[in-house]
C-alpha cells in the first residue's frame, strides 16, 4: 500500500473561546472584533480534522497537505498545522477570496484539490468556528463528485479504504468507504497534539505556497464576495436583559440550601 | 427558465409518527405558504412512510404530501437520500426548501445545496418574507452565538435548515383537507460508495433529554465520570430530570454523546436547567437558551454563566450540590 495522500482543510477564525463579553460587531462593516491581546486560532473542529489525519500518518503513513483559504493569514497562526505534523502548506490567499460564502469557499478549496491532483483522503472540520455552517466538506464533496461521511470521531485507513466511526443520535455507526472520501471530524476524535520543539522549529524554515485565483483557474469574480450565492445583510449581536440573583448562604451548603428554598418561594419548583 | 413556486419541507418520521421538528417546519412554511398564496407541501422518506405521518402532515398545515417509499432507505445514507431530494426538488421547483437542523438535515441539506448549486443558511432561527423582494430573510446565530446574521439568498430554491425548537407549530386541525401522493423514485445503487457495517447503540439511561423537563448539565468543572452518576443523577431524580452535559464531558467520554447540550449537540428547552461547573460559553448556551429557568452554579463569580441565568450560587459544586438537592428533597415531601 503507497502512502496515503491526505488534504486537511483548516480555516482561522476569531478565537470562539474568547469570552462572550469580548465580541464587539461593527455593523457599519458587518464584521466581528475582538480586542487586540486575542489572536486568531485555527478552527477548533478543523484542529480535530488535522489531528484525524496525523492518527492516520502515524500508523499507515502518508503525506498531509494543509489548505487554507483567506486574506492576510497568519503564518505563526496557521504553521501549527506544520508544526504537529504536516507536510505541506497551501495557502489560496487573496483580497478577492474575502467576504465568500459556503458556495465560494468549497468551489476554490475543491479547484485547489483539482491541483494537486492525487488524494485520498480529504478532511474538514464538522463546522468553522466563526459562521457555525457544517457546509464546506460537503459542497467540496459535491463538486469532486466524491463520497462524504460526516462526523467521524475515528477514522482508521485499510487496504485502499477508510473505515470510520460516525456519530449518530443515539451512539455510533461503522461506515466504510473507498478512497477518494471526504471525511468532516467532530470532536470526539481527540484534541491536535501539542507541537514538539523539532517540529517547531522545522515549520518555521518552511514557507507555505501561495495560490492566487488564477493559479487554480478562477477569475477573481467566481470567488469571495463576487462568486457568492448568499449575501450577508447584516450582522448585530442581540440584546439581553443581565437578571442573575445570587443566592447566598453563611456557607456553600447554606447557600445550596437557600436554593431549594427561594426555588420554592418562586413557584419554580 | 423554469418558475420556482411553493414550499417544500422536508419532513421527518420517528417510530411512524411524524417528528416535532418537522410540525414546527409545517408551522412556518404554513405560514409563508399563505403570505406567498402557494401550496406547502411535505416530502416524508423512509422504507414504511405509514398513514398516520402523511396524515398528521396534512392536520398540521401540508397541502400536498410526496411519500417516497424504498427499502433502501430504510435508514438514513446521504447517498441514498440525496437522490429522493434531488429529483423531487427538480421536479416541484419550489421557492422555498425547509429542513431541520437535525442530525439528518446537518448532512443533507449542504449536499442538496451544492446538488441544486443554491445557496443554504444552516441553523436559522428567525426566517420571514421581504414584502418588497419577496425573498427569505434567514437569520442564524454565528460566532458560536456571540452574535446573529441576516442572509438573503437570490439563487433559487432558497434553502434553510431551521433550529429545533424555534418555531411554532400550528394546533392540530383534523378536518384540513389535502393529498397524500405515493411517489416512486429509483435509487441507483452504482454511485454508492459507502457502506454501513455496523450500528452501536450507547445507552442511555432515563429520561430522554428533549422530553425532560428538567435537565442537570454537567461541565468540566465536575472532574470526571463518577458525579455524573452520583451527585448529579440524584439531584436530577429529585426532580424527575435527566442528566446533560456541556462538550468537554462529552468529549473525555465521561458521558455519552448523546447528552451533550449546545450548538453541536442536543438543543433543549426544558422548565428548569441546571448549569454545573459549566461557565456558559455561548457554544454552550445556544443549546440551552430557551430553557424558562436557568440556574447556574460554579465556583467562578465571573463566570460568564451568570449573565445567562436567573439564579445562581457560587461555590463548590460538590458542597452546594448536596445541600441543594437535600433540601429540595425536604420541601418536595412537605
Ligand atoms: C464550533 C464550536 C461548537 C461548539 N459546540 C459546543 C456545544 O455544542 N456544547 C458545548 O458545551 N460546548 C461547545 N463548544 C465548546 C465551548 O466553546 C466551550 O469550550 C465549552 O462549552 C466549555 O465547557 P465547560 O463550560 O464545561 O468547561 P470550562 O469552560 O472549562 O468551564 C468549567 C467551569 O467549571 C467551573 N468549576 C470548576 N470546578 C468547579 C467546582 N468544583 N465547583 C463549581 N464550579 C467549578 C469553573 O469555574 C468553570 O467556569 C463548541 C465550540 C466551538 C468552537
Ligand atoms: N476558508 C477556509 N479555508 C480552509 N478550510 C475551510 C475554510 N472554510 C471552511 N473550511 C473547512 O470547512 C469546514 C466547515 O466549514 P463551514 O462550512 O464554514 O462551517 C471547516 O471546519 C474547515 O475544515
Amino acid at each position: 500500500m503507497p502512502d496515503i495522500k491526505m488534504v486537511v482543510c483548516c480555516k482561522q477564525v476569531a478565537d470562539p473561546e474568547a469570552p462572550p463579553t469580548a465580541f464587539k460587531v461593527d455593523s457599519a462593516t458587518n464584521k466581528v472584533s475582538l480586542p487586540r491581546d486575542i489572536k486568531p486560532v485555527i478552527g477548533q473542529y478543523d484542529e480535530f480534522a488535522m489531528e484525524a489525519a496525523l492518527k492516520i500518518k502515524d500508523k499507515a503513513g502518508g503525506k498531509i497537505t494543509v489548505l487554507s483559504l483567506g486574506n492576510n493569514i497568519a503564518r505563526d497562526v496557521i504553521k501549527k498545522t506544520l508544526a504537529v505534523g504536516g507536510d505541506e502548506l497551501i495557502l489560496l490567499e487573496d483580497e478577492s477570496f474575502e467576504e465568500g460564502d459556503s458556495w465560494s469557499t468549497a468551489y476554490a478549496l475543491a479547484m485547489a484539490i483539482k491541483k494537486i491532483g492525487e488524494y485520498d483522503l480529504i478532511f474538514c472540520g464538522r463546522e468553522s468556528s466563526d459562521w457555525d455552517a457544517g457546509q464546506v466538506g460537503l459542497g467540496i464533496a459535491e463538486i469532486l463528485a466524491i463520497p462524504a461521511l460526516t462526523l467521524a470521531r475515528k477514522v482508521e485507513a485499510i487496504d485502499g479504504k477508510a473505515r470510520v466511526e460516525q456519530v449518530i443520535p443515539d451512539g455510533y455507526q461503522v461506515t466504510e468507504v473507498s478512497f477518494p472520501a471526504m471525511l468532516t471530524v467532530t470532536s470526539e476524535l481527540g484534541n491536535l497534539r501539542y507541537a514538539a520543539l523539532k517540529g517547531i522549529m522545522a515549520a518555521a524554515k518552511k514557507q507555505p505556497i501561495v495560490w492566487k485565483p488564477a493559479d487554480i483557474g478562477l477569475e477573481p469574480s467566481q470567488v469571495g464576495a463576487a462568486g457568492r450565492r448568499v449575501k450577508l445583510v447584516k450582522l448585530f449581536q442581540p440584546t439581553k436583559e443581565a437578571k442573575c440573583e445570587i443566592v447566598e448562604g453563611e456557607s456553600p451548603a447554606e447557600a445550596g440550601a437557600n436554593l431549594a428554598i427561594k426555588l420554592r418561594e418562586t413557584k419554580i419548583i | 427558465m423554469a418558475e420556482y413556486k411553493g414550499v417544500l419541507i422536508f419532513g421527518e418520521v420517528t417510530n411512524g409518527k411524524l417528528a416535532s421538528i418537522t410540525t414546527e417546519l409545517l408551522g412556518c412554511g404554513r405560514n409563508f405558504a399563505d403570505e406567498l398564496k402557494e401550496d406547502l407541501c411535505c416530502l416524508l422518506v423512509s422504507d414504511k412512510t405509514g398513514e398516520t405521518a402523511p396524515r398528521d402532515a396534512i392536520v398540521f398545515g401540508a397541502d400536498k404530501v410526496y411519500t417516497v417509499e424504498d427499502s433502501l432507505l430504510k435508514e438514513y445514507q446521504g447517498e441514498t437520500y440525496i437522490q429522493v431530494v434531488e429529483r423531487l426538488a427538480k421536479e416541484l421547483s419550489p421557492r422555498v426548501i425547509l429542513m431541520g437542523q437535525t442530525p439528518v438535515g446537518r448532512d443533507l441539506a449542504p449536499r442538496l445545496a451544492f446538488r441544486l448549486g443554491t445557496g443554504l443558511s444552516t441553523d436559522c432561527v428567525d426566517i420571514s418574507v421581504d414584502s418588497e423582494t419577496k425573498l427569505l430573510r434567514q437569520t442564524k446565530p454565528v460566532y458560536g452565538g456571540n452574535a446573529q446574521a441576516i442572509f438573503i439568498c437570490d439563487a433559487m430554491p432558497q434553502l434553510v435548515t431551521i433550529r429545533a425548537k424555534t418555531m411554532s407549530p400550528r394546533e392540530r386541525d383534523d378536518s384540513r383537507k389535502g393529498e397524500v401522493i405515493p411517489t416512486k423514485i429509483e435509487i441507483n445503487m452504482s454511485p454508492i460508495k459507502t457502506k454501513i457495517v455496523e450500528k452501536v447503540k450507547e445507552e442511555v439511561t432515563g429520561i430522554k433529554l428533549e422530553d425532560a423537563p428538567v435537565i442537570v448539565g454537567g461541565g468540566r468543572g465536575i472532574g470526571g465520570p463518577e458525579p455524573f452518576k452520583t451527585t448529579l443523577k440524584e439531584l436530577a431524580d429529585v426532580l424527575h430530570g435527566a442528566v446533560g452535559a456541556s462538550r468537554p464531558p462529552a468529549d473525555n467520554g465521561w458521558i455519552p454523546e448523546a447528552m451533550h447540550v449546545g450548538l453541536t449537540g442536543k438543543i433543549v428547552a426544558p422548565e428548569i436547567y441546571i448549569a454545573i461547573a459549566i461557565s456558559g460559553a455561548s457554544q454552550h448556551i445556544a443549546g440551552c437558551s430557551g430553557s424558562k429557568t436557568i440556574i447556574a452554579i460554579n465556583k467562578d463569580p465571573e463566570a460568564n454563566i451568570f449573565r445567562e441565568a436567573n439564579f445562581g450560587v457560587v461555590g463548590r459544586y460538590e458542597e452546594v450540590v448536596p445541600a441543594f438537592t437535600t433540601k429540595l428533597k425536604e420541601l418536595l415531601a412537605g
